[in-house]
């Protein structure tokens, strides 16, 4: 199809210009054929959105028979290795998906283009996507660097039976409150949830919390300077933000007592024999395999692993809101992914071509369909959330915290990379237990002192 | 090497020396080509850019010796230098005895061809294999070691989860990897030992423990330090073990240097703090080396 749609379109072009001058145009007809098709390079890490997005792409090679496009995969790691020694080769992608955590250092170092310099990107208005998933893309330059795509938040995932198990209904859940002091009704779950060898509940009389045989909660490691899907959304919801501005802020909080007893109760549990120790998870923990082999009863993830907790074998997936907190609501992270156009494409402009039908609604509900994450754009995810919900899962713990806007940014700042590789031994420290959250406070002077280098 | 048979035969020791050390370059050009190339030039520009800051995108900038200042109060960098001493004592020290054990037995016990390729079997499996196979025998929850601790009574243990542990395992995975292939080198060594030596001993009436002391070991010695050299040395670069398993953790507990290096490199972009590591690393390597050649002697043999 594709190919005779290129090759009708060569033909006429062809004889428009045999008209002139028969021999000359049969050359050139040619070139301009050649020419006329510009090869893209499209680099994305989430094997499960391969799918999706490759039928995003056909329909676009569809609409524009002269670009094609070349869609690669590569494991999350693997990912910006490989795309950093495609920039300083030059043999890097022309569109690639890009991450909150990495594109500061792209930008800091000129590598992505400005996509309103280019027409089919300028369109695009960065109201037509869920509020705020723009900003989260603006440069420090007031430059957009980043086509949003899709976005997440965090939630609690459990097995329904594990729940009624230990005589709680999954309605329980979902107004549930925490503080950093005793953890409110939210520590009372995870307590009845937490059972010892000897099957006494977390809440009993007798819990033996060295020898438990499930954690009411599940653990997913320290959480570097991040804490996505670790303390965020408890720090968040004590009023808590990773640095002083929503987006490119000079200075980070880490000094902040809101932060030091929420970490405090967060790794607390440790020894209260609800979350997992260090030793146990190491330093790859993996929140499906807990919940999965019940280890665990509740885990705190995020939305794109909605469909993964939903593919357990002998679990029912439930998902439950995070727990309010002293702030008064929930608070979620809020993160997404954007395509970036990279600064050394040769073809800017098919490359904005390409960036504009991956974010257009067409594609977007292409990706609803297959319900993985949540498109940007609010119709996309209204979709999606549909689709979910005829499969028999509510996701409205993650919308309904977009809508109300009871969310928290992924910390977008300069030499996030450095300040990540500094944070994370320390909040391994932490969790292990030989440091106190307290001393974050000379932490913080360093994390700020490596922003201003 | 008979004189080749010419019309008219020439004096033989003058131009034949000559032509000898043309060919000889000739014949050493590949290799030095190679080494200029792939050794040389990446030494040099790995030592200038020490003396840079530079992030592979951006051109590099000369900061003179802040990096080697700025190493020199790295806390993260001194531990990593203890870490990695740490693990080249066990991993040498377990590995080396291993192997002289291993070999001796090969020589004196059993010459089996098949005994001998069994030894070598771990050598063969990749690093990254190995240190993934025992990643999951030793896990904590799911591993068959630890389910055997459990069944026995004892406590489990976290070897890759734990900062007392950590070290000691990964020093002993790569014992397991790389014994027999020691064990093969000093193996080879053994054959150069004459037979008639032994047979001297035993009619003199030593036994097998005396003549290992005062046979092998001694004649042994320039190998052995050979060996040494050579397995510090790669030793002193472990990596992959370390970011299969732990990635440096807990904490920093197994950071080793390699790894820092890694890191900082292509992590965080930071490629000239980076090198100014890697040249620590070079310095630490140059002095262990001189010093265990002298020490062992390893130029000079006493089978003379």
């Amino acid at each position: 199809m594709k190919v005779t749609a290129t090759a009708l379109r060569s033909r006429s072009r062809c004889s428009l210009g045999a008209a002139a001058a028969a021999a000359l145009a049969l050359s050139a007809c040619g070139i301009q054929d050649s020419e006329g098709t510009v090869d893209l390079d499209y680099w994305l890490w989430d094997a499960n959105q391969l799918l999706p997005y490759q039928e995003c792409i056909d329909a676009f090679e569809q609409k524009n028979p002269d670009i094609n496009v070349r869609i690669s995969q590569y494991g999350f790691d693997d990912y910006w290795t490989k795309l950093t020694a495609g920039f300083v080769a030059g043999t890097g992608p022309d569109v690639f998906t890009d991450h909150l955590a990495r594109y500061g250092e792209y930008v800091q170092r000129d590598l992505l283009l400005d996509l309103d310099t280019q027409e089919a990107t300028s369109r695009i208005q960065p109201e037509e996507f869920q509020e705020g998933l723009a900003d989260l893309w603006t440069g420090p330059d007031g430059n957009r660097y980043g086509m949003p795509k899709d976005f997440d938040a965090v939630g609690l995932f459990y097995d329904t039976g594990t729940i009624e198990e230990a005589g709680l209904d999954p309605d329980d859940l979902k107004d549930l409150d925490w503080n950093p002091e005793d953890g409110g009704t939210f520590e009372e779950v995870i307590a009845r949830l937490s059972v010892d060898a000897n099957g006494v509940r977390g809440d009993e009389e007798g819990f033996d919390p060295d020898n438990v045989a499930v954690y009411g909660l599940a653990s997913n490691g320290s959480g570097g300077a991040d804490g996505q899907t670790q303390w965020s959304w408890l720090a968040g919801a004590n009023g808590w933000a990773h640095t002083n501005a929503d987006v490119w802020g000079d200075e980070y909080n880490f000094d902040d007592p809101a932060l030091h007893e929420t970490l405090d109760w967060y790794f607390g549990l440790v020894e209260k024999g609800f979350l997992a120790p260090y030793e146990e998870v190491g330093t790859d923990p993996n929140l499906q395999q807990q919940l999965g082999s019940g280890q665990a009863a509740l885990a705190a993830d995020g939305s794109w692993m909605v469909n993964t907790f939903a593919g357990l074998e002998g679990i029912d997936l439930g998902i439950a809101p995070v727990p309010s907190g002293p702030a008064g609501h929930p608070v979620s992270m809020y993160n997404g992914l954007a395509d970036s156009i990279s600064a050394q494409s040769e073809n800017p402009a098919e490359a904005a071509e390409l960036v504009a039908y991956l974010a257009s609604t067409q594609c977007q509900n292409i990706v609803a369909d297959a319900m993985i994450v949540f498109p940007a754009r609010p119709e996309s995810t209204d979709r999606a959330a549909q689709a979910f919900a005829e499969q028999g899962i509510d996701v409205s713990p993650f919308t309904d915290l977009i809508e109300e806007q009871n969310t928290l940014y992924f910390p977008v700042t300069d030499q996030f990379g450095s300040i990540n590789s500094f944070m994370e031994p320390i909040m391994d420290e932490i969790y292990i237990g030989n440091r106190d959250p307290e001393t974050l406070i000379d932490a913080n002077e360093r994390v700020n002192s490596l922003l201003e280098d | 090497m008979s004189v080749p048979k010419t019309i008219h035969p020439l004096p033989v020791s003058g131009p034949r020396q000559k032509d000898d050390t043309k060919i000889a370059l000739l014949f050493i050009l590949p290799a030095s080509i190679g080494l200029v190339i792939f050794y040389f030039w990446p030494l040099v520009r790995g030592v200038w850019l020490s003396f840079t800051s530079w992030d592979i995108l951006t051109p590099a900038r000369f900061v003179g010796l802040a990096n080697y200042q700025q190493m020199l109060q790295d806390p993260v960098f001194w531990n990593a230098v203890r870490v990695t001493l740490l693990y080249v004592v066990i991993n040498i020290g377990v590995q080396i005895v291993v192997a002289l054990v291993l070999a001796v037995l090969m020589q004196r016990l059993s010459r089996s061809v098949i005994l001998r390729s069994v030894v070598l079997a771990p050598y063969m499996v990749s690093n990254v294999v190995a240190a993934l196979v025992f990643l999951w025998i030793l896990d904590f929850q799911l591993g068959i070691g630890n389910q055997l601790l459990a069944s026995m009574g004892l406590d489990r243990i976290g070897f890759f989860t734990n900062e007392a542990w950590v070290i000691t395992t990964i020093a002993l995975v790569n014992v397991w990897r790389h014994m027999g292939y020691t064990a093969l080198l000093l193996f080879a060594g053994l054959q150069a030992i004459p037979d008639t030596v032994y047979e001297a001993a035993r009619v003199d009436g030593a036994s097998e423990l005396r003549m290992f002391f005062s046979i092998t070991l001694p004649l042994l010695r320039p190998i052995l330090g050979l060996v040494l050299i050579i397995s510090v040395i790669g030793s002193f670069q472990v990596f992959d073990t370390v970011a299969v398993t732990t990635n440096g953790g807990p904490v920093d507990s197994s950071r080793v240097l390699q790894l820092y290096i890694y890191d900082n490199a292509f992590g965080q972009f930071n490629f000239g703090y980076a090198s100014a590591l890697s040249v620590a690393l070079l310095v630490i390597l140059l002095v262990v080396t001189f010093l265990q050649y002298r020490v062992t002697r390893a130029g000079q043999t006493d089978l003379n």
